[in-house]
């Protein structure tokens, strides 16, 4: 419950006025630039564009300069912003097959046709602190390798639009290795727009995964694999890279497209299934996310995986990541701060009857006969 | 051109300018042709969507920001802009090339969409070798067991 309390304006006016010089920093150092957040906190900004499941690089650096740093802030201002946007449609599902990686590693098969592309990884790093870093932010930069440009890797302009590097899972598809991933033109459920209704159907339970918050769902995506509902999974693949966004505008008559965003796509190879009389086959999880955000994708494809133990004819193990109830409902980190933070609101009024009756029960202790004369 | 070959040229001509730089086409088309705003360039979302496993079922992925509008030129041909973000003179340039193109798509082709292409080229091109330099070479070492 709570009570109408008057008299904290000028103490919150102050506050907030505090938090924007907080947030500006000592005077003497330069202000700091939505495009420098942008583009050198890119990883920060992805996370925030894929769990304020809003794609707009530009927003999402406000956004975190607004929030001094705090990305569930920041994902809280961006949720709230898009509430303020009409919405003109829905584009056609991007077609990751055609993404022009940056990215893209298997841990299945060494020789993918393709190749693997390391792309700007982390990994391989020592994981030491760079000390040049501080002292002047510059590195080395040296594009001119003394290679010259190999001219088979240069695209000509009358190149196809679309260039297809195969899903290497593909490979696995052709032979009934793994379960096929059929296409389903049914139009998928939002929760954007309606309650989501629990058990969910899997499109629905991938839009929670794809918005929902990234520690949670690493530390879910853990725990399947050390063994609460474990399910073998192989990063089948792991590709980064940029999509063609396609629309159909009814005013025109046709499709076109109208922007490319970056992506993460992880699929997993899992645990098989098979009986007496059908043959074994791998099973599939799915991870897509905003930008550069494989731990992300990856954990999403963990969790995806277990959570379709009842159509896999698996057993319920009892474990989190199975239960969809506990993970749909508790992914989002809008939801949780919301009711998390709400308890430092006033609550003079629930806070009062509780001494109250506290009191009365120390009181009955202390005192028996007088409880009994009462 | 046939009204095939029209569309198909809307149509690619209509992604180019979606996918440049808000800049560039400012500088590309620096004075706006006399035109009537259909529909003044408006701010919202489209829904992005995705498919299980890649090919299979759709799901809704998130949204992203899109600025919209249309206009009609003196010539009376109607321009349609779609694209990605919030820059409303973005939008408002993609429509009335659209349009100018209808008129005279030979001269849009030389005097903007030429130059869009090569550019787009050459940035995809930088990222292409990027991500080229950066792929494995795997090599085995002999270990003479097979002999």
């Amino acid at each position: 419950m709570y009570v109408a309390v008057k008299g904290g304006e000028r103490a919150i006016d102050a506050a907030h006025d505090w938090l924007d010089r907080a947030r500006r920093g000592p005077a003497a150092q330069a202000v700091l630039d939505t495009d420098q957040i942008r583009d050198q906190l890119a990883i920060g900004v992805a996370r925030v564009m894929a769990e304020g499941s809003l794609y707009d690089p530009d927003l999402a650096a406000l956004a975190i300069k607004q929030a001094r740093g705090d990305l569930i802030e920041a994902i809280f201002l961006i949720r709230a912003y898009r509430t303020t946007l009409p919405r003109f449609g829905a584009a056609l599902p991007v077609e990751t097959e055609a993404m022009r990686v940056k990215r893209r590693v298997s841990a299945t098969f060494k020789d993918a046709p393709g190749g693997q592309i390391l792309g700007p990884t982390f990994d391989y790093t020592h994981r030491l602190l760079d000390f040049r870093l501080m002292a002047d932010g510059e590195l080395d930069r040296d594009d001119t390798d003394g290679t010259p440009p190999d001219p088979g890797a240069m695209p000509c302009v009358d190149a196809p639009a679309k260039p297809a590097l195969p899903h290497i899972l593909d490979f696995l598809n052709r032979d009934d290795l793994i379960e096929a991933a059929a296409p389903d033109e049914a139009v998928p459920g939002d929760l954007t727009r309606e309650p989501m209704e629990l058990p969910a159907e899997r499109p629905l339970r991938l839009q929670a995964l794809a918005r929902g918050d990234e520690g949670f769902l690493l530390g879910l995506a853990y725990s399947t694999q050390r063994g609460y509902a474990r399910n073998h999974a192989f990063v089948g693949e792991l590709r980064i890279g940029t999509v063609a966004v396609e629309m159909d505008i009814p005013e025109l008559g046709f499709a076109i497209e109208i922007g490319e965003v970056e992506l993460t796509e992880c699929e997993t190879v899992n645990q098989f299934k098979g009986s007496r009389t059908e043959p074994a086959q791998f099973t599939r999880g799915y991870g897509l996310t905003f930008g550069q955000t494989e731990r992300k994708a990856i954990s999403m494809a963990l969790v995806d995986r277990a959570l379709r133990w009842a159509e896999l004819g698996e057993d319920d193990q009892g474990a989190p990541a199975q239960d969809q109830e506990f993970v749909l409902s508790h992914c989002d980190n809008i939801q949780a701060t919301g009711f998390l933070e709400h308890i430092k609101l006033p609550h003079y009024v629930d806070f009062q009857a509780e001494l109250e009756l506290v009191r009365r029960l120390r009181a009955s202790v202390e005192d028996p006969a007088q409880e009994g004369a009462e | 051109m046939s009204s095939e070959n029209a569309q198909e040229f809307r149509r690619a001509a209509l992604g180019l300018l979606a996918r440049a730089p808000a800049a560039r086409l400012a500088e590309l088309l620096d004075a706006l042709p006399a035109h009537e705003l259909l529909r003044a360039p408006e701010i919202g979302t489209v829904m992005l969507r995705g498919r299980a496993g890649g090919t299979g079922a759709a799901f809704n992925l998130g949204e992203m920001t899109v600025t919209r509008a249309s206009i009609r030129l003196d010539s009376g041909a109607v321009g349609h802009g779609y694209v990605q973000g919030r820059d409303r003179t973005h939008a408002l340039r993609a429509a009335l090339i659209d349009a100018m193109g209808q008129d005279d798509p030979a001269g849009v082709e030389q005097r903007i969409l030429a130059p869009l292409r090569a550019e787009e080229a050459a940035r995809r091109a930088e990222t292409a070798r990027d991500a080229a330099k950066t792929r494995v070479e795997f090599f085995t070492l002999v270990r003479g067991e097979d002999e």
